[in-house]
């Protein structure tokens, strides 16, 4: 078939896609959806090695997300619909006379209809020594991947480009560790998206983070070594900045070259010229995304309009009466470097008689400004630091809207009762411009179809499955439109109890409850009373029982009386389960201070059971691909050396991690190990909603990243600084300050304050992060409790604390002790010698790793009782 | 499969029963039906080298399923939690790895009901 024009003899016809990339994959998702991939013969000629995937959120792989969690393509999707992948063949040449395309490879392809999605490819200003050893441009997961190989040797790095990508460019290699300058040519950062007042509070921002800022200069040489590697960049106004890479994120250019030699036309500013059904100068050669200038002449860099493109197409290709596109709306919101950045509609004020409404707070970093017509239509606007209103906000452009333009600027604390909300929006004001889902389609789909939540209003109009940045206020109508229908909203824990998880704390608080059981039969759902409860109630009725077990009289062991029947495995074995029914152990080291002879200790234990180790991000070690039935005999030699649990299993507290503070380092201001040492008995053990982490920083420079902990204390000259509500993981937040300059004692307190009254209103396994943005009145509300103590609970939340602290005990010391709960630990109750055979090891680099071979089949190869019992 | 253990109690010492589940047409001994936690489950190696999972809920009813875990391919359904669900309060149990609902009197997956590629092999279950 390669090499020969098939098409022309093919009774089917043929789409041919050039590109694989976001839009390129949304077209072919759209063909599918209006059947014509039953039909059609589609082939995609792809030019990286790996099929599309989501570039929009590159900078995520540097914080772990894997090249596969970034795939666009739903497994089995290209099978199912018969699409030919050619990865790694792009095209080089299209005849447009014979109607065929010709690949890298030799191949020749011919179509009915040619759909180009080359996409765009970055610019590279013309600086001498451009090509440079260390210099880079941010476009492709191999880019990604190169930037962090070379960042592995590098102590600076600079982006060309302060825009969007360039920032983002930057925050990924001040995350890798590197000094890191910005270089923008126009005076203020994002220039294209944010006026001077927004680039201003950007800039302030961005350098608080750590980053140089050079804005108004241009770079003009690079610098190399004698080994011909980046060793500097010389800037327009002269002066010169010491780097080991370049990073180029000045602006992209449509990749219209195919087009051009083809002899399509193409538009003022380059890109493929197309009509407003994305017809190129040849009807039967289309162009979508970044690669094409729509018929209003303007190159659309951002995915939402590509994806609108990609529907266009579809529809002209299935024979569908599309919606044309015209041209598109470039509001965009997103989170750089932490930041909330979002700019909409006439963000500029270029309309005549335009005037601003203008609100900033430079302190925290929070700049908003309302463009408004003459007549008090809003025309635009731009919001940094606090992008919470956009969801509502971009909606009325083009309207007056109900509430005058400065109450929709100030925060929301200051705003007055009246404050816009959702319902305020006329009925065709587009909700989700991803997918233009107006909030009439929404409102219909709750009150005429019956759908009752934001999944099931996503799974029929698609608002809110696009960027995201809809979606609260997606679930502000939904609830506004259920309650105006008489329907209440369901909050209850599952579909065994009505109450949230604060109610049940309450309720077990107060009637002194003890079991899983006498809770559901007097508090459940009347259907659910008597029954077994469920996986959701069980483990977080477990969870509150043992954070309130000294104060109410229950064995604040998890393993015992109805508690061992209502924990998750992981509690229930007191290590975390692994993929193949193995499990890992984790010891406590408190602060990640550990002694010579107790670390010789886990060395031999993992040597002796054969063990994978491996250091956390928390400074402890895990040993990994234990047996059940070898869990008791590894504690007890970790035990006997003066270890205990690490609760690596529990939603519980982890770790404290702590840098070396005053003691050693020259900067340390205060004891971070000792601090970290003590918070970490303090809290060990404590049963919460989630899992808690913190850390101790000796000072200002954060080595221990205390910021992104749910508490975290970093040394000042005068004491410690209390910080709250950060989080790592898949949504990176910053803790933000609950108090300054503590002693050791008003710290200690504050702390135990704050964890007490989390684990009291949190909802199931809502991090301090998320349950700070969901509580009413936020960080400021909980500050008026703990610090304030504006409820009148302080010293309840403080008894609590002390009981916990009191009643401790080391679960595997306890457990060890117990023959009763020791007899659970086998793998098989009728074979209580016989290890379980599916836990098998293969070797990686020097250790071994999970046999998932001996897991693949529906059965295990015959391995009877009597021949299977080496221990 | 089901089978009410009635009564728990130790009202007959003398000959003490015993938990059996049916495999490839012969019955396995368990073991006591005393020794299982309500709520929780064990793990029962079967003579030709499968695994099976043995529950007893809180009403001393015993369910017999396949140990094996037909989303990950993991021995572990035996460390699952059980619940009930619906007005007839079904017993089922969730997998510990993913989490998936599997109904213990016919093993179907809850969340997947018409794929029988993932449903659990279920057994008989007597006292003996």
């Amino acid at each position: 078939m390669e090499g020969r024009d098939v098409s022309g003899r093919s009774p089917r016809p043929t789409v041919v896609v050039v590109g694989h990339g976001m839009v390129g994959q949304r077209f072919v998702e759209e063909l599918a959806a209006r059947g014509v991939t039953a039909r059609a013969r589609v082939v995609v000629l792809a030019e990286e090695s790996r099929p599309a995937y989501d570039r929009v959120h590159l900078t995520s792989w540097f914080g772990g997300t894997s090249a596969e969690e970034l795939s666009l393509v739903p497994d089995g999707f290209l099978e199912e619909h018969g699409v030919e992948l050619r990865l790694e063949d792009p095209a080089s040449a299209i005849d447009r006379a014979a109607r065929t395309v010709t690949t890298r490879s030799g191949a020749v392809v011919g179509y009915t209809t040619l759909v180009l999605a080359t996409g765009s490819a970055p610019f590279v200003p013309p600086l001498p020594g451009r090509e440079a050893d260390g210099c880079f441009v941010y476009r492709t997961l191999d880019d990604v991947e190169a930037i962090r190989d070379a960042a592995a040797r590098a102590r600076t790095g600079l982006v060309v480009g302060g825009g969007l990508l360039g920032l983002e460019a930057a925050g990924a290699l001040r995350d890798l560790g590197l000094t890191t300058h910005v270089v923008e040519f126009s005076p203020r950062l994002m220039a294209l998206q944010v006026d001077e007042g927004g680039g201003g509070a950007l800039r302030r921002t961005v350098e608080k983070l750590g980053l140089v800022v050079h804005t108004g200069v241009g770079g003009q040489e690079i610098t190399v070594d004698a080994r011909g590697a980046v060793e500097g960049v010389v800037l327009s106004d002269g002066s010169r900045v010491e780097t080991d890479l370049v990073v180029f994120s000045a602006g992209i250019r449509p990749r219209d070259e195919l087009a051009r030699a083809a002899g399509l036309a193409v538009g003022a500013r380059g890109g493929v010229a197309v009509d407003e059904h994305c017809r190129t100068s040849d009807p039967d050669v289309l162009a979508i995304g970044e690669c094409a200038a729509a018929s209003d002449g303007v190159v659309y860099g951002l995915v939402a309009p590509g994806y609108a493109m990609a529907a266009t197409a579809a529809d002209l290709v299935a024979g569908r009466a599309g919606r044309p596109f015209h041209g598109a709306d470039t509001s965009t919101k997103l989170k750089l470097l932490g930041v909330d950045v979002a700019s909409f509609g006439d963000a500029h004020g270029r309309t005549e008689g335009a005037l601003d409404v203008v609100y900033a707070d430079s302190r925290a970093g929070v700049y908003k400004k309302l463009v408004v017509g003459a007549d008090g239509t809003l025309l635009g606007g731009v919001l940094v630091g606090d992008a919470e209103s956009y969801g509502l906000l971009r909606p009325l452009t083009g309207s007056v809207p109900p509430a005058p333009p400065e109450q929709l600027v100030l925060p929301a604390g200051l705003t007055p009762a009246t404050a816009l909300g959702p319902a305020a929006l006329p009925d065709d004001a587009v909700v989700c411009s991803c997918h233009h889902v107006t909030k009439g389609a929404i409102v219909a789909a709750v009150a005429d179809e019956g759908r009752a939540s934001v999944a099931e209003v996503r799974a029929c109009t698609g608002a809110g499955s696009g960027c995201g940045s809809c979606v609260r206020a997606v679930g502000q109508l939904v609830d506004a439109e259920l309650a105006a229908g008489g329907i209440a909203v369901d909050n209850g824990l599952c579909g065994c109890f009505a109450q949230t998880r604060q109610e049940l704390f309450e309720i077990v608080a107060s009637l002194r409850l003890t079991s899983h059981r006498a809770l559901l039969d007097a508090h459940g759902r009347p259907e659910a009373r008597g029954g077994e409860g469920c996986e959701v109630c069980k483990p977080t009725v477990g969870s509150i029982i043992a954070s309130l077990a000294p104060a109410i009289g229950a064995d604040g062991h998890v393993l015992a009386g109805e508690q061992a029947a209502l924990q998750d495995t992981n509690d229930h074995f007191l290590a975390n389960l692994q993929k193949n029914g193995s499990y890992s152990i984790v010891p406590r080291i408190p602060g990640g201070e550990i002694t010579p002879e107790k670390l010789i200790v886990i060395g031999e234990v993992a040597r002796d059971f054969g063990l994978y180790t491996k250091i956390t991000g928390g400074q402890r070690i895990d040993m990994f691909g234990a047996r059940v039935d070898q869990l008791p005999a590894i504690w007890a030699r970790l035990v006997e050396a003066g270890f205990e649990s690490g609760h690596a299993y529990g939603k519980a507290l982890r770790t404290v991690k702590s840098c070396v503070g005053s003691t050693w380092c020259r900067y340390g201001v205060q004891d971070s190990v000792r601090m970290a040492i003590d918070l970490e008995l303090r809290y060990r053990g404590l049963r919460a909603p989630h899992k808690l982490k913190s850390a101790v920083s000796g000072c200002a420079r954060e080595c221990a990243e205390a910021m992104s902990k749910d508490f975290g204390i970093i040394a000042t000259a005068g004491g410690w600084d209390l910080y709250v509500g950060g989080n790592g993981g898949a949504s990176p937040r910053h803790a933000e300050s609950l108090a300054r300059d503590l002693s050791d004692a008003e710290l200690v307190r504050l702390i135990d304050r704050f964890l007490m009254f989390y684990v009291r209103t949190a909802d199931r396994l809502e991090r301090t992060s998320v349950w700070l943005e969901r509580i009413g009145g936020g960080l400021e509300h909980v500050r008026d409790v703990v610090v304030h103590d504006s409820l009148g609970i302080c010293d309840e939340l403080e008894a609590q604390m002390a009981a916990h602290v009191a009643a401790y005990r080391d679960e595997w010391a306890r457990t060890l002790e117990d023959p009763e709960k020791l007899a659970r630990f086998v793998s098989f109750v009728n074979a209580p010698g016989t290890p379980d055979p599916s836990v098998r090891f293969v070797p990686e680099r020097d250790q071994h790793k999970p046999d998932l071979t001996v897991l693949a089949g529906p059965t295990l190869p015959v391995r009877t009782l009597e021949g299977s019992n080496p221990s | 499969m089901t089978t009410a253990l009635a009564p728990l109690t130790r009202s007959h010492p003398a000959p003490s029963p015993l938990l059996e589940i049916g495999h490839a047409g012969a019955w396995v001994p368990v073991c006591a039906p005393g020794a299982l936690v309500p709520g929780r489950g064990v793990a029962v190696l079967l003579p030709d080298g499968e695994q099976a999972a043995v529950f007893v809920d809180r009403h001393g009813d015993a369910h017999a399923v396949g140990n094996r875990d037909p989303f990950t391919g993991a021995y572990v359904i035996s460390r699952g939690l059980l619940g009930s669900a619906g007005a007839e309060r079904r017993p089922f149990v969730a997998s510990p790895l993913l989490k998936q609902r599997f109904d213990l009197a016919t093993g179907v997956c809850l969340d997947a009901p018409d794929d029988p590629a993932l449903a659990l092999p279920v057994h008989p279950v007597r006292l003996r």
